[in-house]
C-alpha cells in the first residue's frame, strides 16, 4: 500500500506537484492520468525515491520513501519514462547485475530471472546487444527490471509510449496479467489505454488531484447530466416556455436563428435518466415542430478535458467521487481485469 | 556495491576508455623509459615515473570522463536512484572499479625495474626508490581518478567531463609554478588570499544559487583573513606560496623522484580521493533535490 500526503514538489517558483494526497490499496491496476507537464514523472520519481519532494510524504508499507529508502524501494520495481537500460549489455547480462544491484540472494537470481524473462517473453533476445533490440523489446528489458527483485509494486511511466499498435497491444496485454499479482502504477496521457487497462484513474492536473475513481464511474459521472441539442421552428420565447415546464433541466440555452428557427441546448439534471422522448413530446404537444434532436454522448474524453481544463465541471467530479470511493473500488474489481 | 563495481568494470572494456587508457600509459611508459633509462643511461627509475605523472594529466580524464556523465547521459541514473542501495555505495563501487583499470598499466611497470636490471652493464637499479615511486605514482593516480569521478557526476556531457578534468589537473598540477611568481611581500600574500576567498565566495554562489549564503561565506573568510593577518603579520611573507606549493599536486610528487618515500604526500593524496568522493555522493544526492 502506498500512502501519499500533501506532497509537494517546487522548482524554483513553478509548482510541479501541489499538496497532491492519495492512497493506492493492494492488487489494483492505477491509471495516472493527466496532460503533458501535469506532474505525472515527478510524482512516479518522488514516490520511487529518485526525487526528493519539498513537502510531504510518501510511505511503502508503512515505510517512508525519505526515512528508510532501503526498505521503501525493495517494495517497488519502477520503469521510468526512459527505460533505464546499459546498451552495451545483453538483457540476459543487464538483468543479472539489476538482480544483484538489487541484492537478490544469489541462489534465486536463476529462478527470478527466469520468471520475469518468462513473464515479459525475452527469452529469444537474451543474448543480443540491448542496443539492438527494438523499442518494444526494449521496453519489455524495462519491466523485466522492474519486476526483479520480487517487488509488490510496479510503477511504469508512459510504459506504452513510442511503440507501435501492434507493440503497445503487447505490453497492455502484460501490464493486465501483471495486475493479477502485483499492485500496478501506470502513467499515461492516452485515456483509451487507462480505459482499458486500468481499475482505478487517478486524474492529474497542474500537479493537483482532480478526480480518483473507475473509468466506468468518471463516464457515468459526466453521462448522467445529459446534453441534448435540438433545432426547433418555433420563436425562443415559445420554445422556452414549454421546456421549463418540463422537469429534470438543469440548464436551457436557445439561440435564435434566420426564418423561424432556434437552436437549443439543453443540460439534463443528473439522475433524470433520458429525456429525449419527453422533449420532443412536449414541444410536439405545443405544435413546435423539432426539426433535429441529438444526444451528445459522453464518454472518459470528455471526463477527462472537463476535469483537466476547469471549466466549472471539475468541481462537480471531484465531490462526486469524494462521496462515492467505495462503490468505486466494487466495481473497479469486480469488472474482469484481463 | 560488488555489482556495480562489476558493471563499471564491464563497460570500462566494453567502451574503448579502459584500453585506451592502458595503452596511452604503457605506450608513454614505453618512450619514457626509452629516453631516460635506454637512451640517457640514467639508472634512477624514479625519474621516469616522476615524468609519468605528468602523463596522468591526459590518462586519467579519459579513464573518468564517461563514468557518471554518461549514466546521466542515457538516463540510467534513474535505475541507480531508484535502487535499494546507498549512494556512497553506488560511488564507491565505481570508484573502486576505475581504480582497478588505473592500477592494470601500474603493475605492469612494476615489472619495468626487473627488466631494465637485467640489462643494465653499468650499475644495477636501485629497487627501493624505484618501488616508492611506483607506489606514489598510484596513490596520485587514485586523487586525480576521484577527482576526475566527481567532475563525471557534474555534467551530462562527456566532452566537457574530459575537458573540465584536464583543466582541473592543469591547474592543480601547476598552480605551485604559478604561485611562486607572486612576490613574497606580506601584502601580496594577503592579497593573493583575499583573491582565493572571493573565489571560493563565486563558486558558493554558483553552487547554492544562493546569494546571501553566498556572500555571508564570503565576508567571514575576508574577515578572518584579515584577522590573522594582523595576529601573524610576520609569517605572512611568502605564505600564499608556500601554502599553494603544499597544495600542488605534483610538487609533492616531485619528493619521490628525490628518493624519498614521502608519506604526508600519501596522506594528502588520500584525503584528496576521499574528500572528492565525499563531493561526488553529495552531487549526486543534490540531483534528487533540484
Amino acid at each position: 500500500m502506498i500512502e501519499v500526503s500533501h506532497l509537494t514538489k517546487r522548482y524554483g517558483g513553478h509548482c510541479a506537484v501541489d499538496d497532491l494526497n492519495f492512497t493506492v490499496e493492494n492488487g489494483v491496476i492505477y491509471g495516472f492520468l493527466g496532460p503533458n507537464g501535469a506532474g505525472k514523472s515527478t510524482t512516479m520519481n518522488i514516490i520511487t525515491g529518485c526525487l526528493a519532494a519539498t513537502e510531504g510524504k510518501v510511505d511503502i508499507d508503512g515505510y517512508d520513501i525519505f526515512d528508510d529508502p532501503k526498505e521503501a524501494k525493495r517494495r517497488i520495481g519502477y520503469l521510468p519514462e526512459v527505460p533505464p537500460l546499459y546498451t552495451d549489455m545483453t538483457p540476459a547480462e543487464y538483468l543479472t547485475f539489476v538482480a544483484r544491484a538489487k541484492s537478490v540472494p544469489a541462489g534465486k537470481i536463476e529462478e527470478q530471472l527466469k520468471r520475469v524473462v518468462s513473464v515479459t517473453g525475452l527469452e529469444d533476445v537474451l543474448d543480443r546487444l540491448i542496443r539492438n533490440l527494438s523499442k518494444g523489446y526494449r521496453q519489455r528489458v524495462g519491466i523485466a527490471q522492474a519486476l526483479l527483485g520480487d517487488p509488490e509494486i510496479i510503477i511504469l511511466d508512459e510504459p506504452t509510449v513510442g511503440l507501435d499498435p501492434l507493440q503497445i497491444i503487447e505490453i497492455r496485454d502484460l501490464i493486465k496479467s501483471l495486475g493479477k499479482t502485483h499492485t500496478v502504477i501506470l502513467s499515461s496521457h492516452i485515456l483509451s489505454e487507462v480505459q482499458a487497462i486500468c481499475d482505478q484513474v487517478l486524474v492529474i492536473n497542474k500537479g493537483k488531484l482532480v478526480a480518483c475513481d473507475t473509468p466506468q464511474n468518471l463516464e457515468k459521472l459526466f453521462a448522467e447530466a445529459t446534453t441534448y441539442e435540438l433545432t426547433v421552428k418555433a420563436s425562443a420565447i415559445a420554445v422556452k416556455d414549454t421546456l421549463e415546464k418540463l422537469e429534470g433541466i438543469e440548464s436551457i440555452n436557445i439561440t435564435a436563428q434566420e426564418d423561424d428557427r432556434c437552436d437549443v441546448t439543453v443540460i439534463t439534471t443528473a439522475n433524470a435518466g433520458k429525456m429525449d422522448e419527453k422533449l420532443s413530446f412536449a414541444l410536439s404537444d405545443a405544435r413546435l415542430p423539432v426539426l433535429r434532436l441529438e444526444q451528445k454522448k459522453t464518454n472518459l474524453e470528455d471526463a477527462f478535458i472537463g476535469l483537466t481544463t476547469g471549466d466549472g465541471k471539475p468541481q462537480g467530479g471531484k465531490k462526486k467521487n469524494v462521496e462515492t470511493p467505495d462503490d468505486g473500488q466494487k466495481q473497479g474489481k469486480g469488472g474482469d481485469p484481463a | 556495491m560488488k555489482a556495480i563495481y562489476e558493471r563499471e568494470l564491464d563497460s570500462q572494456f566494453n567502451g574503448l576508455t579502459g584500453y585506451l587508457y592502458g595503452a596511452f600509459m604503457l605506450l608513454a611508459a614505453g618512450f619514457l623509459v626509452l629516453i631516460v633509462n635506454l637512451s640517457s643511461g640514467y639508472t634512477q627509475f624514479e625519474i621516469t615515473i616522476y615524468y609519468l605523472g605528468y602523463v596522468y594529466l591526459l590518462a586519467i580524464p579519459i579513464l573518468t570522463m564517461r563514468s557518471i556523465a554518461e549514466e546521466r547521459h542515457q538516463k540510467t541514473d534513474q535505475l541507480l536512484y531508484s535502487l535499494p542501495m546507498n549512494m556512497t555505495k553506488i560511488v564507491m563501487g565505481k570508484y573502486l572499479a576505475l581504480l582497478t583499470v588505473m592500477a592494470v598499466p601500474i603493475l605492469v611497470i612494476c615489472l619495468y625495474p626487473l627488466v631494465l636490471t637485467s640489462l643494465a652493464e653499468n650499475g644495477a637499479i636501485v629497487y627501493g626508490p624505484a618501488y616508492g615511486a611506483i607506489v606514489g605514482l598510484f596513490f596520485l593516480g587514485a586523487a586525480l581518478t576521484a577527482i576526475g569521478l566527481f567532475i563525471s557526476s557534474l555534467t551530462e556531457n562527456m566532452g566537457v567531463s574530459m575537458g573540465l578534468s584536464v583543466a582541473v589537473f592543469a591547474l592543480l598540477y601547476f598552480m605551485g609554478n604559478v604561485a611562486e611568481l607572486i612576490s613574497s611581500d606580506k601584502g601580496a600574500s594577503l592579497a593573493a588570499f583575499a583573491v582565493l576567498g572571493l573565489l571560493i565566495g563565486l563558486i558558493l554562489w554558483l553552487m547554492t544559487k544562493n546569494i546571501t549564503f553566498a556572500g555571508i561565506a564570503t565576508a567571514v573568510l575576508e574577515i578572518a583573513l584579515v584577522v590573522c593577518y594582523i595576529l601573524w603579520k610576520d609569517s605572512f611573507s611568502g605564505l600564499f606560496a608556500k601554502v599553494i606549493e603544499q597544495l600542488a599536486l605534483l610538487n609533492r610528487f616531485s619528493n619521490f623522484q628525490k628518493e624519498i618515500f614521502d608519506i604526508n604526500s600519501i596522506v594528502y593524496y588520500v584525503t584528496v580521493a576521499g574528500v572528492s568522493l565525499f563531493l561526488t555522493v553529495q552531487a549526486m544526492e543534490k540531483r534528487r533535490w533540484s
